[in-house]
């Protein structure tokens, strides 16, 4: 057995469903509460990879960086995450605000027209080309610390660590929040049964907006992880990623935030073991394939409990 | 009818009778209706749609223009794809995203069946059959994993089932059984399948474009009349019934699985039927042709006809593919802007007092701006506008033309979208005011920056029809059921 790529594959596996997982918590957090597919999430993830490239061209474009790298990554985070917090906000006050009580297809096809807007705006705007997204060569270099290297062959790049750290401190945060703040408990308050949530004194349309904002920064930062890890950006990046990062929270459970997280993991070993071991080609396959299973088997998901609904 | 003739509220004064509320089953009385509105609700819906095949059939005898007879050709298309996903989401209301995936297989199954690729040339009698019955077993394939679950499981279903069908059609060129086997050349790759036979019924051939034109018409028809049949049916009674409440569709002992099931691959039969006829007068397929930009481009024209109607079907494909095919030309795009900009404010603009503050505003800062600018910004003005004509030589002197629109042109685009949400949270006269700086910066994007992009533009608006539909108007055109999803 080739262990070079095992491990090489396994750390991509991993790295890429980081990205997943912080995509995949933002469809649960809206699933959980306003029982919405929210289309458009995955193109919001395209603006945030687009905001960290505005400000590598800020700095002098791809090559020729003139400024501290540590400085920059740290100003791409900050600016997508609040960006697309704020994208996520208008999102949700201006098409899905007023259908809230209307039938269950009116924000779904909504949803659709959102990402779709944001998907050919942006190639109005920004061009239909991959841009390249590779300023720091450092990043893409293999760590390597006191005279320690990883043996050759194997891939693990500074990369690959601050996209796992920077995705496992996110996921600590939004527990901290979900679970200790008076905000975090109206969520799941209203995630539970909004009108009793209503009835509490909870001001129902703000924890929707602030739950919008979270998951859309979550996902600004996976367009930024994205874009150090696989260097390029593009206007229909979103929808591909969109799809898994879906079905990731589906496979872990819609609803369920630490099941998001361990189905976007899940589907990113499955994209990443696929495409090494069989053919690029066959990862759409393969992801379709857990999909059907996991709705077939367990449609609660991995790591769901048994909806019992309520009439 | 008078004041008094009016039924009061049931909770007023009248209770009503058990079973039947009055206010509800009199709610076509209280609408108010005019003579004309009166008239159409009379004739019965069968002689609209003989009344639309007539007139279209006189399309060919009207203009020897090759392009509108395609143009034709393409809007009949759209009207079938419509009208088969209007069953799936319009009569069951199940959302249905690989529906163009359908429309691909029937493309890709009739091109398999009639062409050199695998020297198989079956008499498109048979070819038919097979391509709907087979778009209807897969359809039945893909519905089955969702068909306990929620309408949103479907839709993702169906949406990854779409992006799994281009992929492999894209890459089908090169199919192996497990990375064993050499690679077999199934659809073609990205350079798909060519030189496809025209139709061929039982010897009666179909070679010219007008053949394929009526061969598309008598299509249509025929599954017009019987989506109808089926809509008067005790089927389509009990679709509209579940699409209403599940819940009491299932304790009225309807089979509601299999009722969403039948649905679903009758919408995908006749996708695959509207392929047979696509690629029979391409004369070639590509996978590029069933992506996501065909599929809501027919759910705008769904939407925007009312889910549910057939009529709505037949008007939604009318009016969204021919405003399409004139964006495609700049010259007729800029008027059908100003046109349209101008019919929605004399719509929307009530009394006429504030439609001539607005429209003279408008003008009024048109020509202080360009003023301004001229002194300000010389070559803010000095561009070439994006139509000739006097409406073009109106516009020089009014719309700031920069001669590098392009930069200026995305941000002020994005400053349009920012404008236009603002104004949706104005109200009264900050919102009339509010509309005549917009009005302006959405012809000043038109000119220099859309009406150049006619592919993007495109798509851009069908996502706004999309948006601002379901907010507005959710049911459409003609539309007047509600749709649920369950």
């Amino acid at each position: 057995m080739n262990w070079n790529l095992f491990v090489t594959e396994l750390v991509a596996g991993i790295t890429h469903g980081s990205v997943y997982a912080l995509i995949a918590l933002g469809y649960s957090m809206v699933y959980g509460i306003l029982k919405l597919l929210n289309f458009a999430h995955g193109d919001v993830y395209m603006v945030g990879a687009y905001i960290g490239y505005g400000w590598i061209t800020v700095f002098g474009g791809s090559f020729a960086m003139h400024a501290n790298p540590v400085l920059i990554l740290v100003l791409m985070f900050v600016t997508a995450m609040i960006g697309c917090g704020l994208l996520g906000m208008m999102i949700e006050r201006f098409a899905y605000r007023r259908l809230r009580s209307a039938p269950r297809i009116a924000p779904l096809i909504t949803a659709l027209g959102v990402s779709f807007f944001l998907e050919n705006a942006a190639q109005l705007v920004l061009g239909a080309q991959q841009q390249q997204y590779n300023p720091f060569g450092w990043l893409k270099g293999p760590i390597a610390l006191h005279g320690w290297k990883l043996p050759s062959g194997v891939l693990l790049s500074y990369a690959h660590a601050i996209i796992v750290a920077g995705t496992i401190v996110l996921c600590v945060l939004l527990t901290w929040f979900v679970q200790r703040t008076q905000t975090g408990k109206a969520m799941r308050a209203v995630s539970f049964d909004r009108e009793a949530a209503a009835m509490m004194g909870i001001d129902v349309d703000r924890v929707i907006v602030v739950t919008f904002f979270i998951g859309s920064a979550l996902a600004g930062a996976a367009g930024v992880f994205n874009g150090i890890e696989y260097s390029q950006v593009f206007p229909t990046m979103g929808f591909q990623a969109g799809l898994f990062a879906f079905t990731a929270a589906v496979v872990g459970g819609i609803g369920n935030l630490p099941g998001s997280v361990a189905g976007g993991v899940l589907i990113g070993l499955a994209e990443s073991f696929s495409t090494g071991y069989l053919s690029s080609t066959f990862q759409q396959a393969i992801v379709f394939a857990i999909l059907i299973a996991v709705m077939l088997v367990r449609p609660s998901g991995l790591f769901g409990r048994a909806a019992v609904q309520k009439v | 009818m008078s004041e008094q003739n009016l039924p009061g509220r049931p909770d007023e004064a009248q209770v009503p009778k058990v079973g039947v509320d009055a206010w509800v089953a009199t709610h076509a009385e209280r609408v108010h209706a005019t003579r004309l509105q009166q008239w159409i609700a009379q004739v019965p819906r069968p002689a609209f749609y003989l009344a639309f095949g007539i007139a279209a059939a006189l399309l060919p005898a009207i203009t020897n223009d090759g392009y509108v007879i395609r143009v034709g050709f393409d809007t009949v298309l759209y009207m079938l794809l419509a009208l088969g996903l209007n069953i799936a989401v319009g009569y069951a209301g199940l959302l249905d995203l690989g529906y163009v995936a359908f429309f691909g297989i029937g493309a890709y199954g009739y091109a398999m069946l009639s062409s050199p690729k695998f020297g198989i040339h079956l008499d498109t009698l048979f070819v038919i059959p097979i391509a709907i019955i087979g778009t209807a077993i897969v359809g039945f394939l893909v519905a089955i994993p969702s068909r306990r679950l929620l309408g949103d499981y479907l839709a993702i279903v169906t949406l990854f089932f779409l992006q799994l069908f281009v992929t492999v059609t894209q890459n089908g060129n090169k199919i192996s059984v497990l990375g064993l086997t050499r690679g077999y050349d199934v659809t073609g790759g990205p350079n798909g399948i060519p030189d496809l036979d025209n139709w061929d019924l039982a010897g009666l051939k179909i070679g010219s474009l007008n053949g394929y034109y009526y061969a598309m018409l008598v299509t249509f028809l025929l599954c017009l009349g019987a989506v109808y049949l089926i809509d008067q049916s005790r089927t389509g009674r009990a679709w509209k019934s579940l699409r209403e409440d599940p819940l009491a569709a299932e304790l009225m002992g309807m089979p509601v699985n299999r009722l969403k099931i039948l649905a679903f691959a009758i919408g995908a039969g006749i996708g695959g039927l509207a392929g047979t006829l696509f690629a029979g007068l391409n004369g070639a397929v590509f996978s590029a042709d069933f992506d996501v930009p065909t599929l809501i481009i027919v759910y705008a024209m769904l939407i925007l006809g009312g889910a549910g109607s057939i009529g709505g079907v037949i008007l939604g494909a009318l009016v969204v593919n021919v405003s399409l095919e004139v964006l495609r030309t700049p010259g007729h795009a800029t008027w059908i802007f100003y046109v349209a900009l101008l019919a929605g404010l004399l719509a929307k603009l009530r009394p006429w007092r504030v439609l001539a503050v607005v429209l003279g505003g408008t003008i009024a800062f048109g020509y202080a701006v360009h003023a301004v600018a001229t002194s300000a910004w010389p070559s803010g003005v000095h561009g070439e506008p994006s139509i000739g004509g006097w409406l073009g030589r109106g516009l020089s002197g009014w719309q700031l033309e920069p001669t590098q629109p392009r930069n200026i042109g995305n941000w002020a685009f994005i400053a349009l979208v920012l404008a236009v949400l603002v104004l949706t949270l104005l109200q009264g006269w900050w919102r009339r005011l509010a509309l005549i700086p917009t009005l302006y910066l959405a012809s000043f994007v038109w000119d220099n920056r859309l009406v150049v992009e006619p592919s993007i533009t495109r798509l851009i608006l069908i996502g706004v029809i999309l948006i601002v539909l379901m907010n507005a108007r959710p049911q459409g055109l003609l539309g007047s059921a509600r749709v649920e999803i369950v």
